[in-house]
């Protein structure tokens, strides 16, 4: 099959044309734009609900942790980044459950799939929306209690629709 | 008797010259250094987005920034290469670029003290070939360092990019030609008197007119001597295959860099000084005024064309899409030079009646 070529005039040819049209079309852009550049740290993205950040142990109304080191979000972790050493007492007579001694989560390991928050059956362990963790070493990464307690002291607001509770259902 | 030897008429040349050389030796750094940013900032605006804006007020310090980043960086020097060419190849394509703008005049004359200073750092009376002969140099950086680099991919770029550069190194030097016989003189300074002259008193008499085809030839051929888009496949080459900088790092990379960003400065410079009338500010000698402000005025001129020209240059890198070697070699010799030697001919004719 013959393929037809277009012919096209001298002035065409030059290209000149073309040229002084694409230029135009990039100082227009110059002179007026909307630039879709989010200016952070001025300017933070929203993100949605249902978004999984850093995690957050939470506490119960006497301001003791939910959680009772049955490791079942270590076991579903896949990428191994929860460390539990449980406690061999409760906390005293009234509360007969267990608590972690330590809870240690290393951020930098963490894939943020949040199956630790689905396995956990004492809504203990959430993800928050908070995605922006900087720090100098990798050892102030790996979040003790301490520190996952100040993200729920940081986040104990923020409501999240898609978020299961399983212990408020019996 | 000591105050009268030190006023030696050659110690207040030498002085005065030393004085014209540190001024102009910074300010075209600091031009350099000024362009990086200008480049970012503005190929950004035209891609709707904001360019580095941090570093200081609109990232004004972004070059400084990236100057300590590119020096603290670890200097690299491969195993087998050729230790003496590695190390002096960046230096090729730096010195020949501030050696260039030794000729070019970005003012009249000033008289300070009585003294009159010309505002030329070197006023060399064969100063057209001067800067075709020193343009010619900076090939040699590029292909030194390609060769220093032993890498086959490196090779490849460098022999490419001398190839550009070496063919459109006719072209350049044919259209200049052009202006030669118009303005009978090798000097530059004389180049841009015979454009401070207006026909019927309103047009000034820039070269832009009287020689449009050797505009339009000298625009593109420095397109391609500066390593610019459209001609810049050596520099593409770095993102497909390898491109004479590869193997350098930290300071010899930002030499290289910087060579390239003074070669710009230098051509948007020669482009004002040949065609559009260099410190040349059309209409303002009628106006009266004190001495200093119309030389401070036409310094100013000349500095906002060649401002100008560098934005054209970055104007056309971010609108046009790269040519093919073979595309390039044919634009260089089968379009280029018979235009440029047609127009050498227009001229003589139009000389000669």
């Amino acid at each position: 099959m013959k393929r037809v070529r277009q012919e096209i005039s001298l002035l065409d040819k030059l290209y000149i044309p073309a040229i002084l049209k694409g230029m135009w079309v990039t100082i227009r852009h110059f002179f007026n734009f909307k630039s879709v550049t989010t200016e952070y740290p001025e300017i933070r993205t929203e993100v949605a609900p249902g978004y999984r950040g850093v995690h957050r142990l939470n506490l119960d109304e006497e301001g003791r942790l939910k959680c009772v080191a049955c490791e079942m979000c270590a076991t579903a972790c896949p990428a191994k980044c929860i460390k539990i050493i449980p406690s061999r007492e409760p906390y005293d007579e009234n509360n007969k459950e267990r608590y972690p001694l330590k809870f240690e989560i290393n951020e930098l390991r963490c894939i943020f799939c949040g199956f630790c928050e689905e396995a956990c059956p004492e809504d203990s362990i959430e993800l928050t929306r908070i995605y922006d963790l900087a720090a100098y070493t990798r050892e102030e990464m790996i979040y003790d209690i301490d520190k996952l307690v100040e993200i729920y002291h940081k986040t104990k607001d923020d409501p999240n629709p898609f978020r299961v509770h399983k212990k408020s259902r019996y | 008797m000591r105050f009268e030897k030190t006023m030696d008429p050659i110690y207040i040349e030498l002085i005065i010259q030393t004085v014209k050389v540190i001024v102009v030796f910074s300010g075209i750094m600091l031009l350099a250094a000024y362009v990086t940013l200008a480049e970012r900032r503005f190929s950004a605006f035209i891609q709707d987005r904001m360019g580095p804006n941090r570093a200081g007020p609109q990232g004004l310090l972004q070059p400084f920034a990236d100057f300590i980043k590119l020096i603290i960086k670890e200097d690299y020097t491969p195993e087998k290469v050729d230790r003496f060419v590695f190390k002096i190849a960046p230096a090729m394509i730096l010195f020949p670029s501030l050696i260039l703008f030794a000729v070019i005049p970005f003012g009249d004359k000033i008289t300070l003290f009585g003294h009159t200073i010309k505002l030329q750092v070197a006023n060399l009376d064969f100063g057209i070939i001067y800067i075709l002969a020193i343009s010619s140099l900076m090939v040699y950086g590029v292909v030194l360092g390609a060769w220093a680099s032993n890498n086959k991919y490196s090779l490849f770029g460098g022999i490419r990019s001398s190839a550009q550069m070496i063919s459109y190194e006719i072209p350049l030097g044919l259209s200049i030609i052009g202006i030669l016989l118009i303005t009978g003189s090798l000097r530059l300074d004389q180049v841009v008197v015979s454009q401070a002259d207006y026909w019927f008193s309103v047009i000034p008499k820039w070269n832009v007119i009287r020689q449009p085809i050797a505009f339009f030839v000298f625009l593109i051929a420095a397109f391609a001597e500066a390593n610019r888009l459209p001609f810049d496949l050596p520099e593409a080459e770095q993102e497909l295959v390898g491109g004479y900088h590869t193997e350098y790092s930290s300071l010899r990379f930002s030499s290289y860099y910087l060579g390239e960003y003074i070669a710009l400065i230098t051509s948007s410079a020669l482009i004002t000084t040949l065609f559009f009338g260099g410190w040349h500010l059309p209409w303002i000698e009628s106006i009266p005024m004190p001495d200093w402000l119309l030389q401070v005025l036409q310094v100013g001129s000349f500095g906002m064309k060649t401002i100008f020209f560098l934005f054209f240059f970055i104007w056309v890198r971010w609108t046009l899409p790269r040519f093919k070697f073979n595309q390039l070699m044919n634009i260089g010799w089968k379009v280029l030079l018979p235009v440029a030697i047609v127009n050498i001919f227009i001229t003589g004719i139009f000389l000669a009646f």
